[in-house]
């Protein structure tokens, strides 16, 4: 296991910067003086473990895990990829928790004011745990699209957010998936934070038709890069290598 | 021709959004049964060992107002020094004791809280002793990455002139910002850490 060398840095020119003024609560949220660069210590390196154990039957299934008096509407879906490093290493053990509207763009939260209806079935929160080769997978309700108040008639896309623990803090991350095909996605002010195409394209889940299910669910595709680690020069090799 | 890496790109970071509580404190949140209880609201137990502290502190936004719809997560070592990680070789840290926590700040008041313990000394990649600190992530609506901080503390004042990390801090004058100081609140030890993300006194966060 090459689990003990520090991390590659991260690519900031790929990852959005803190200030974007098209995103508009991020100017005053936005550090203004430049990171200051650390080598990762032990406090970066290590980070917490989730057991199998804390994660419930029905907590990577949204359609059921709310639903009281029936099922949720919407387009059934089932969202499934592999978490790996940026050596293409799969990811076991990682915690993956999700969140996302309902299929009329409402999220439960007293703080929503958008006036679609809340669905009494539907919570919009699961999580999960990789197994050994990195695989995940939930079943939900594919997210509507809702206006958000930025600019006077701005729009997110249908998104799901997902944080993601890998094996050290240095890897912690939240992000968003957005769905194949879907216009909005390239007029979104909190999308095009990422300055590359290609970085925002790592973001779009594939629509897979051959993993959907017969007169069930559509299948969409989302593998997760998190970090890699150098590998660490162990007496005559390269330990992992 | 040239061989190729065969390296992947790490997946871009986005904000996490005003309702990051539902994914991650959904009980909080006021999503009840969906799970028992939500992650790292508490890191230490009865037979934890070390000295009981509590941190807390708000977030300031650039114009002074408090973030209310943030989250913070830490990570430390125990009293002895010892990460709860299975990356930790060099013991085996208090089975007692978490070493992670994650709290939403107060919707009303942007406050955060953790009742922990005072951790112990770590060593910087070249074996000196770093000061004891705790490892912050904070996320909110606003913040397109997480942003990764350290809190020390005050009544450390001879470990904090030798660590090597506040060290490497070549505007001296920010330090400080790292450094929360000591009273006591209800009979607790209680640093109280403000993480300011712009202005003056902005926070020192790491590129780590």
């Amino acid at each position: 296991m090459s689990d003990q060398g520090p991390f590659y840095h991260r690519d900031r020119s790929w990852h959005p910067p803190a200030f974007t003024p098209q995103y508009k609560t991020s100017v005053l949220r936005s550090p203004r003086y430049p990171l200051l660069s650390l080598d990762n210590t032990i406090s970066e390196m290590t980070g917490p473990v989730f057991s199998h154990d804390a994660i419930g039957p029905l907590d990577n299934d949204l359609i059921r895990n709310y639903a009281r008096t029936g099922e949720p509407i919407g387009p059934r879906i089932v969202v499934y990829g592999r978490v790996l490093d940026e050596n293409a290493r799969p990811v076991p053990g990682a915690l993956l928790e999700f969140w996302q509207a309902n299929a009329g763009g409402r999220y439960r939260h007293r703080k929503e004011s958008y006036l679609a209806p809340l669905d009494p079935n539907f919570g919009g929160c699961g999580r999960t745990i990789t197994d050994q080769e990195g695989r995940y997978w939930f079943r939900t309700i594919k997210p509507g699209p809702y206006p958000w108040p930025n600019g006077v008639n701005d729009w997110r896309p249908a998104h799901i957010h997902f944080s993601v623990f890998g094996h050290a803090f240095a890897q912690r991350l939240i992000t968003q998936m957005y769905f194949e095909g879907d216009p909005m996605i390239w007029q979104c002010p909190i999308v095009s934070t990422i300055p590359d195409k290609a970085a925002v394209e790592q973001l779009i889940a594939a629509l897979d038709r051959n993993n959907a299910i017969p007169m069930d669910a559509l299948a969409y595709k989302f593998d997760i890069v998190l970090r890699g680690r150098r590998s660490t020069p162990f007496e005559n090799r390269m330990e992992g290598n | 021709m040239v061989q190729k890496l065969g390296q992947l790109k790490e997946t871009p970071s986005q904000t996490a959004g005003p309702y990051v509580h539902i994914g991650t404190t959904p009980n909080w949140a006021g999503i009840a049964g969906v799970w028992k209880e939500d992650l790292g609201l508490g890191l230490v137990g009865p037979e934890t060992r070390g000295e009981r502290i509590l941190v807390k502190g708000r977030i300031l936004d650039g114009g002074g107002t408090p973030l209310k719809d943030a989250l913070v997560e830490i990570w430390q070592a125990d009293a002895e020094g010892l990460y709860n990680s299975p990356q930790e070789r060099r013991g085996r840290a208090d089975p007692h004791f978490a070493g992670w926590g994650r709290q939403p700040v107060d919707g009303t008041t942007g406050e955060y809280r953790f009742e922990t313990v005072k951790p112990g000394r770590v060593p910087y990649r070249d074996g000196r002793l770093m000061a004891p600190h705790i490892t912050f992530w904070i996320v909110a609506r606003g913040i397109n990455i997480g942003l990764h901080t350290r809190m020390y503390f005050a009544d450390e004042e001879s470990a904090n002139a030798e660590c090597p990390v506040l060290a490497r801090i070549e505007h001296k004058v920010r330090v400080p910002t790292l450094i929360a100081p000591r009273a006591v609140e209800n009979g607790l030890p209680t640093y109280t850490f403000d993480i300011r993300l712009q202005g003056e006194k902005e926070t020192v966060f790491f590129d780590i």
